[in-house]
């Protein structure tokens, strides 16, 4: 079976899904089975047919689940937010045809040859850069420059410069690996890059910190630099470049907990979610970790059934702050449980596997380097965010992939997508 | 370059296996804990989803309801005007606020309709809404607010069962509160503050020396031993010397070598501490467990809301055995010592010898009953323990029939009935004549339908007989109607 024919039959297990996902929602909500969750179900196959079709014509060789595994986090996703507020689901269910229309964009655009990029990076480095400077402008959020205001638009720059940023390094460091290697002198038993080129290193490392200090944001912060030292780390094969920089990052990210309150404020609510002072702090205590946590516990191993979780009582202040977004995982344990929990982690494993692989059957350096960054990147917001939820590392405010809701988030995965399925469609062409 | 791709993804799969460690511990390994955690409203905002069923007093007046709230489409408790004299014993449910108390705490479950996991799936299933059971008291309401007016807003309490089947009839415990006020939580902690401490109920939580109604005890373990009969005599000369310490009667009045039963009615300390003595300590600490001291008594009323009665270090507020060599048991056969003793406690005392020496498990609570009036749980009487024969208990029964007609509690007797009782003085401050007046008894003599026990904090130059024997009195007579 063709690769496209594979991914076809694999997509119907998604829309299925979501037909009863709605279908729950639906007898939770109001006791009865409406034919709407089957014109969800009917929308939703067809936006991704439509998808489909759009790759068997310009990628036909490309992997064929990766499309499929992202439609099941979709669909998922728009069950939860459906769940919460049908409103959200309906703007969510726009925001996926605009991510769609920016997949098909960018796959249009570099399907020739992806490797165009590799001319522009110095600019889409520098608009990643200033993209991430935008919210600069407005007020912080929670204690950090994440969002910027357009409008009735909320966009938050740090989901589309993860993806230039991933893109200059990829490009950045083909050229320069062969030289960081064999410069390399070893000194007190760790080997240094060389001199000359620690420089660009040391740049990328200030520039990951200025983030670090502009956005004052850990989470978004570990998610860049942790993207930039999986690629050094698959560029050069030392591993001693990783702890150096692990090493610098630390001593930034110790002086910058140092002088920012909201960021000890962070550390002190992950280390203490129930002490009450933290707990009844207006902004940027523990209430919302706690509540994570406790959503979590009352969903058991087998979770308490869709619409079943306590979000919201009346108009008051909701229980669970930001359920659509930075909670949603929290939501999805509650009541689908820990089954359905571990359930959506397999699901993004399955994405990072099949990244991977893309990235280990690529032939040029640029490739390889540009699908495991994108790959790593998105384990990474993954880890970040759910990591965050389950008290794992200190909760921040990044969105779940695919799942949580807001545009600026779906479209820029969706667009880290088509990058990985054309390194993939050129990657099996010439290996078949 | 694939070699440490591969190593990455197996640093991936670390990292997302932590993340499903750390899921398991918060939903499974670790979820009761954050479930009871204080902070956690969750359970709560549950059972508030659920109507919870009313509380009723014995003649079917209503002492609780729930309301919703059209906002948030959560049940909210109210209490009618008449729940404010049942104030402690009811106590009151504002799960999201100041928390639970009293009888609704105690029956959370069968308010809320908690049911086992299988039955609440079966439900789910069958699409059955569920709705709390309604809790019928034993209450009586008119006896109650008798028992208040003549407590007449002193510091006090008392408490009537019923001797066979262990009912409570009246708990009352003043100061009090209007339950319905709690509502706001700045009543709440203004209450909590004040020095009268209206939110304690007196009548279960608060440790009273018992004077001499503990004597009853006394003679009870005396008169069930075998070693002494009502006729037994024992000099009453005073002082004498207990435990290295002078003791003296009541105004050091002397007795020759009199019977029990006389000295009973005189309420005379030499020969019972002497009485107590000779019963030993051991035997002493056997009797006063089976009357129910040393633990919390068996009521269905909240763990944190009970005292458990006994002889009481204050200074490491536990108790000590009543058999312990610290302790001076002459002077616990007479109510002295360090002894602490609830209302509640001495009402059971009462009511045991009443029930012909059985003690009953006491129930605040008649039965519960579904929302179509079907009885789901009914509480049947049940004995806790026998604590003395049935002949010792009707010795005993005769004694304490003396004591009113012709002792120190006369101020008790009623008109055509025969009432048996024991009065109790406790002098807590002596130079300033601080007493701690008590009456516990029961009527009728023959065939027992109430138990009493009356108590009133603080009393200047109070005597039982005098303070608290026409409260008793009064509120038996309404109980006996």
């Amino acid at each position: 079976m063709s690769a496209r024919n594979r991914e076809l039959f694999a997509l119907i297990p998604a829309t299925l899904l979501l037909t009863a996902g709605f279908a729950a929602v639906f007898i939770q909500r109001d006791n009865l089975l409406s034919d709407v969750s089957l014109t969800y179900g009917a929308i939703f196959l067809a936006l991704c047919l439509a998808a489909h079709l759009v790759l068997r014509m310009t990628l036909p060789d490309a992997d064929p689940y990766l499309f499929p595994l992202v439609a099941v986090l979709a669909c998922f996703g728009l069950v939860m937010l459906y769940r919460l507020d049908d409103e959200l689901a309906r703007e969510q269910a726009q925001w996926f045809v605009v991510g769609l229309i920016f997949f098909t964009a960018t796959i249009v655009a570099l399907r020739r040859d992806h490797r165009v990029l590799e001319r522009y990076r110095y600019v889409i480095a520098l608009s990643g850069i200033l993209l991430l400077l935008l919210p600069r402008l407005g007020s912080p959020r929670n204690g950090a420059y994440l969002s910027f205001e357009m409008g009735p638009i909320s966009f938050q720059p740090a989901e589309m410069a993860k993806i230039a940023i991933v893109i200059f390094l990829a490009s950045y460091l083909r050229d320069t690996r062969q030289v960081l290697v064999i410069g390399a002198r070893r000194f007190a038993g760790i080997t240094f890059p060389p001199l000359k080129h620690l420089g660009p290193l040391l740049a990328v490392w200030g520039t990951a910190m200025a983030l670090l200090f502009v956005i004052q944001d850990l989470g978004s912060s570990i998610m860049f630099f942790g993207g930039f030292l999986a690629l050094i780390y698959v560029a050069t094969n030392r591993i001693s470049f990783v702890l150096i920089g692990l090493g610098l990052f630390a001593l930034g990210a110790r002086v910058l907990y140092a002088i920012r309150p909201t960021i000890e404020s962070r550390v002190d609510a992950w280390l203490h979610p129930f002490d009450p002072d933290l707990y009844e702090l207006e902004s940027g205590g523990s209430y919302q970790l706690a509540q994570s946590l406790f959503s979590q516990a009352d969903g058991g191993f087998f979770g308490q059934g869709f619409g079943q979780a306590i979000i919201q009582l009346g108009n008051q202040a909701p229980i669970l702050p930001a359920a659509h977004t930075d909670l949603i995982y929290a939501v999805i344990a509650d009541e689908l449980g820990l089954l359905g929990a571990v359930a959506v982690l397999l699901v993004y494993l399955l994405i990072v596997e099949r990244g991977f692989k893309t990235a280990m059957l690529a032939t040029d350096s640029f490739s390889k380097l540009l699908a495991t960054g994108l790959t790593a990147v998105l384990a990474l917001q993954v880890f970040v965010i759910v990591g965050g939820v389950t008290k794992l590392i200190p909760l921040t405010g990044v969105t779940l992939p695919f799942i949580s809701y807001g545009g600026s988030s779906i479209v820029a995965n969706f667009i880290l997508l088509a990058l990985l399925l054309l390194v993939s469609d050129r990657a099996r062409r010439e290996a078949a | 370059m694939n070699a440490p791709i591969l190593k990455l993804f197996g640093l991936v799969l670390v990292l997302f296996a932590a993340l499903a460690g750390m899921t398991s511990y918060n939903s499974v390994i670790n979820a009761e804990e954050y479930r009871d955690n204080d902070l956690n409203k969750r359970p709560q905002i549950e059972q508030a989803q659920v109507k919870r069923g009313v509380i009723r007093a014995r003649d079917g007046s209503l002492l609780a309801r729930s309301v919703k709230d059209p906002e948030d489409g959560l049940y909210e408790r109210r209490y009618p005007p008449q729940a404010r004299r049942f104030s402690h014993v009811l106590g009151y449910d504002y799960a999201l606020g100041i928390g639970r108390a009293g009888l609704e705490r105690a029956r959370n479950d069968a308010l809320t309709g908690e049911e086992d996991e299988i039955t609440s799936i079966v439900d789910d299933l069958r699409g059955e809404r569920k709705v709390g059971d309604n809790v019928i008291t034993n209450l009586d309401p008119r006896a109650q607010q008798v028992a208040l007016n003549a407590l007449g807003g002193r510091r006090g309490s008392v408490v009537a069962i019923e001797p066979a089947t262990g009912k409570v009839r009246v708990m009352a415990s003043t100061p009090g509160f209007d339950p319905g006020a709690l509502r706001r939580p700045a009543v709440y902690s203004r209450l909590s503050r004040q020095a009268n401490s209206p939110l304690f109920n007196r009548a279960t939580q608060a440790g009273y020396a018992p004077g001499s109604t503990m004597k009853v005890v006394t003679a009870a373990a005396a008169l069930d031993s075998g070693k002494f009969t009502p006729q037994s005599t024992v000099s009453g000369r005073s002082p004498i010397i207990v435990s290295g310490v002078p003791l003296k009667n009541f105004s050091n009045r002397q007795f020759g070598a009199i019977p029990l039963t006389t000295a009973l009615t005189n309420s005379v300390n030499t020969v019972w501490a002497q009485v107590a003595q000779t019963v030993g300590r051991k035997r002493m600490q056997d009797y006063m467990e089976r009357f129910g001291f040393d633990s919390d008594l068996p009521l269905d009323y909240p763990d944190n809301q009970m005292f458990a009665s006994g002889v009481f270090d204050l200074k490491r507020e536990q108790l000590i055995p009543t058999g312990s060599r610290r302790v001076d048991i002459g002077r616990v056969g007479i109510g002295q010592e360090r002894l602490r003793v609830t209302p509640l406690q001495m009402a059971t005392v009462a009511a045991t010898v009443a029930n012909g020496g059985v003690r009953m498990r006491p129930s605040i609570t008649n039965r519960i009953v579904d929302e179509d009036g079907r009885t789901v749980e009914s509480i049947k009487p049940q004995p806790a323990q026998r604590v003395m024969s049935a002949q010792s208990a009707g010795q005993l029964t005769q004694m304490m029939s003396d004591v009113v007609r012709e002792g120190t509690g006369t101020a008790a007797a009623l008109d055509g009935i025969e009432v048996a009782g024991k009065t109790g003085t406790a002098e807590l401050n002596i130079p300033r004549s601080i007493n701690q007046p008590w009456f516990i008894g029961f009527a009728p003599r023959s065939q027992p339908k109430v138990a009493i026990a009356v108590t009133l904090e603080n009393v200047i130059g109070g005597q039982g007989g005098v303070v608290a024997a026409p409260i008793a009195k009064q509120v038996m007579h309404e109980l006996l109607r």
